[in-house]
């Protein structure tokens, strides 16, 4: 992307094509019986093209003034404190479950005491932040989409235009910031209560000693495996607070309009999230082993 | 009412207009979308104290022309000049700040509903970090103005329709902004709270010579605009051609019709009306009425 490109912002992406995400097909052009499938294939490159310029742009005003850090601070109250009841009772279970799955192989190979080692790995490294990614996406992203939309349909976001205020800067960066600062902490209590939660069911199924678990636990992990088990919630963070900010912000259509853009900020972002867990634990991997 | 004394307000440097230039100049402009060209080859100008109403159906485009006006949308062929600036070659950053200079009231008010009436009307206050007590005194004059002075801490959903609308036109004024764009601030409301708004409009206008460009549906806002002013002495409106009120009563300065005396002392309200993505109509309230066309009449008729 051309450092020119970089520069323009969502809201004149708008005003370039009239307030919508897609331009029209030259007139000029000869039809074909292929130019619907180009014309969807070139709607599909300029939503990309859309949202990577309001993800870059979103992070780019972080640096330079204002910054409204009233609404980053609010946001980080909603996508933290909120999400915190959720996390905390969802990773007690899944350490739990985790240690009822690996006991019984454990038991017959003699070896239960690599239970703390395979839940402590397993959740610093993967299921901590993918499952709170996909939970903070099902509870944050429909709630930053259906805002945001909803303030587009009722002309919130032109009524900020008009008053001189810059929507990606007041609107999109407070929600970036806050989920990136907020998604590593809710990891890092995921994991804890994640382990706790295995502990539990290994003491009361296993008979594990409580020295023995949380010693094997925190032995089994690496440096790598927290720079990996940190690095992917904060990546997580941007794609999800950034494709809800994107889809609620394309939203068209009234109330219906906001509904889709919900369901799709929920979908694409959780996704997105698997999809580029695979690429991020293969490179974090080679990086640090 | 907002009070007239000179303010070291932003919003009168930039936006005052070089005497001999037009205000806004729309010089053939056409946007389109999906669906075609809604607009073809617009072209107008709003002179300094001027109060240019557009008057069209429903999708004849009006709100697409404020927010031309406003740079909150770009023609797809067409200069648009604002100020003796042409929108077009000006990137969003510098449309921001164009744009404090402008007040924009949007049809249904569009005031923010997770903020109370006082944050929304001094948001533009906060932003450009004016002192919390000039922010205090100057938003209980733009409540004062719309008399919503009770409302300052409830939520846009507390108020009725009108009040929401009245709060947004305190919100595009407490700036003192020279030039202020209305879209449809009637719309769907009752005559007796249509005839408030119109007031409004038309204070700010005489008070403190406001520009104006406003979209309406109703023919009785254009009149209203065109036929009454503000009497200074008094602080009454009065119909045009009666500088003491003495000619008419109260009830008369209230009712808008289509069937009034234009004067020459008439603060320049010009009617342009739209009519599928073109200008069909341009020129005085009078001359809309003399008018023999049929489209324009159906206008008319709609005031009776």
């Amino acid at each position: 992307m051309t450092q020119q490109a970089a520069d323009v912002t969502l809201s004149e992406m708008r005003l370039r094509t009239g307030g919508r995400f897609h331009t029209m097909p030259d007139a000029s052009e000869t039809p074909s019986f292929l130019s619907p499938i180009g014309n969807a294939l070139k709607r599909q490159v300029w939503i990309v093209q859309d949202y990577t310029l309001l993800a870059v742009q979103s992070v780019k005003s972080a640096f330079s003034p204002p910054q409204y850090w009233k609404d980053t601070l609010e946001q980080m109250d909603q996508i933290g404190v909120g999400s915190l009841p959720i996390i905390a009772i969802s990773s007690i279970f899944i350490g739990g479950v985790m240690v009822i799955n690996t006991a019984s192989q454990f038991q017959r190979f003699g070896m239960t005491a690599l239970t703390g080692d395979a839940v402590s790995l397993a959740l610093v490294r993967e299921l901590g932040p993918t499952i709170t990614a996909i939970l903070v996406a099902g509870r944050n992203a429909s709630g930053i989409a259906s805002e945001l939309g909803s303030m587009v349909v009722t002309e919130q976001v032109d009524a900020m235009r008009a008053l001189g205020t810059d929507p990606v800067r007041k609107l999109v960066t407070p929600r970036v910031i806050a989920m990136v600062a907020m998604m590593p902490l809710l990891v890092a209590v995921a994991d804890f209560l994640g382990l706790v939660g295995g502990f539990l069911v290994s003491y009361f199924t296993l008979r594990l000693g409580p020295v023995q678990f949380w010693t094997r636990a925190i032995n089994a992990l690496a440096f790598g495996d927290l720079v990996q088990g940190f690095t992917k919630p904060a990546i997580f963070a941007l794609i999800i607070s950034t494709i809800a900010c994107f889809q609620g912000l394309r939203v068209r259509g009234g109330t219906q309009g906001v509904g889709r853009a919900t369901t799709s900020a929920v979908v694409v972002s959780s996704v997105l999230v698997l999809v580029v867990d695979f690429f991020l634990t293969r490179l974090l991997l080679f990086i640090f082993q | 009412m907002i009070s007239d004394a000179p303010r070291p307000a932003p919003a009168a440097r930039d936006t005052e207009a070089v005497p001999d230039e037009p205000l806004i100049a729309f010089k053939g402009v056409h946007i389109g979308f999906d669906e075609g060209d809604v607009l073809r080859g617009i072209s107008f100008e709003v002179w300094p104290g001027e109060t240019k109403v557009l008057l069209g159906e429903s999708g004849a485009g009006k709100t697409l022309i404020l927010k031309l006006a406003d740079g909150l949308l770009r023609p797809t062929a067409g200069q648009i000049w604002v100020t003796g600036r042409n929108l077009g070659e000006m990137p969003e950053r510098e449309l921001l700040d164009f744009r404090r200079r402008i007040g924009f009231v949007f049809q249904e008010g569009a005031l923010f509903d997770s903020m109370t009436v006082a944050e929304n009307v001094s948001f533009r206050l906060h932003e450009e970090n004016v002192n919390e007590q000039e922010i205090e005194t100057r938003v209980h004059e733009a409540l004062r103005f719309v008399e919503l002075e009770d409302t300052v801490g409830k939520f846009p959903s507390e108020l009725s329709g009108g009040m929401r609308r009245r709060v947004s036109i305190a919100r595009a004024l407490v700036d003192r902004p020279p030039l202020v764009f209305y879209d449809s601030p009637t719309a769907g409301l009752d005559p007796v709270t249509s005839q408030t708004i119109i007031t409004l409009i038309l204070r700010g206008r005489d008070a403190q010579g406001v520009t104006s460009l406003l979209a309406t549906q109703r023919v009785q806002d254009a009149f209203g605009l065109a036929n009454f002013r503000l009497d200074s002495k008094t602080g009454r409106v009065v119909p045009l051609g009666n500088h003491h009120g003495n000619g008419r009563d109260r009830r008369d300065a209230g009712s808008f019709s289509p069937a009034r005396n234009l004067s020459p002392v008439a603060p320049p309200t010009n009617i342009l009306v739209l009519r599928d993505g073109q200008i069909y109509f341009e020129g005085a309230a009078d001359e809309l009425l003399r008018s023999s066309d049929e489209y324009l009449k159906k206008f008319l008729a709609s005031a009776e």
